[in-house]
């Protein structure tokens, strides 16, 4: 009984894996890391928003001129900002936001170092 | 000993934490796009509504004169509150109104201005949208005061009494 249970789950996952592979294409990859304006909360590939219709064209024809996803980023930050990113860049403004984990990780890290150099003394 | 500084350190986490999550639920979380004060307009070509001729933005906005660009469309219904504000701003000569039809049917469009008058003195068609994201608008009603090919005021929303007040002592 364990086994069969163990198999469908093993099953299972491999069939997520195996939808996530067909979904690389680059459009949606993109469209899922833009955030939709109108509706908050909802990438522009979710959204069904007259703004983010026009957005998946404006990708779509982007892709087709043979631009980068890097410049795709950077065109639509230009006219929208930072905060159309799902997935925010490394810049001036956003670099507590990635290295304040590192940070307490290298503390934490160091304070258990300390108490167990501690203990063995 | 150790129990006697933890307590408050706790007291003083949980205090902050607090004030942190209070603030934060006072903000409101609707990010609305800045715009770069006196920022280019955007190069593109648009077709010309109801024709099949294309021109290029510099040539629409070509000149000394100031520009409104508005964005527009018959089945939005807050660009009806505001078109009688459009149509006072026609009666100024420094001022040339330009109209950017978002994602309208053409029929529908015209009957818009037929039965409240056409404000503009040239008229874009931006049949998917693509158009609108060129400025960096993400709904309609969106209005863009230009000088010398430059952004001078974004409105977002319709145009009310202080916007018209404010547009027109730009303009002056």
């Amino acid at each position: 009984m364990k086994i069969k249970n163990l198999i469908i789950l093993i099953i299972y996952f491999f069939g997520i894996n195996l939808s996530y592979a067909n979904d690389k294409n680059l459009n949606s990859k993109i469209t899922k890391n833009l955030r939709c304006l109108i509706c908050q909360g909802q990438s522009v590939h979710d959204s069904d928003s007259e703004f983010a219709n026009s957005l998946k064209i404006v990708v779509k024809n982007k892709i087709e001129e043979g631009k980068s996803e890097k410049e795709i980023y950077e065109y639509l930050k230009m006219k929208y900002g930072d905060w159309i990113l799902y997935d925010t860049q490394l810049n001036q403004k956003t670099y507590i936001l990635w290295l304040l984990p590192l940070l307490l990780f290298l503390v934490g890290g160091a304070i258990i170092f300390k108490n167990l150099k501690m203990k063995k003394n | 000993m150790k129990t006697k500084i933890l307590f408050p350190l706790f007291i003083i986490f949980f205090l902050l934490l607090f004030f942190v999550f209070y603030r934060g639920l006072n903000y409101t979380n609707i990010y609305t796009p800045k715009v770069n004060p006196n920022e280019n307009i955007p190069l593109f070509n648009v077709k010309i509504f109801r024709t099949n001729q294309e021109v290029s933005s510099k040539e629409i906005f070509k000149g000394d004169n100031y520009f409104l660009l508005n964005i527009w469309s018959s089945w939005c219904v807050p660009c009806k509150d505001e078109h009688h504000f459009l149509v006072k701003l026609k009666n100024n000569k420094k001022i040339e109104l330009v109209g950017l039809n978002y994602k309208d049917k053409e029929n529908n469009a015209k009957k818009f201005l037929d039965e409240l008058s056409n404000p503009y003195k040239k008229i874009l068609s931006d049949l998917d949208g693509t158009i609108a994201i060129e400025w960096g608008a993400y709904g309609v009603p969106e209005s863009f005061l230009i000088y010398k090919n430059k952004i001078i005021k974004k409105i977002i929303g319709p145009i009310n009494e202080d916007l018209f007040l404010e547009i027109e002592r730009l303009v002056r």
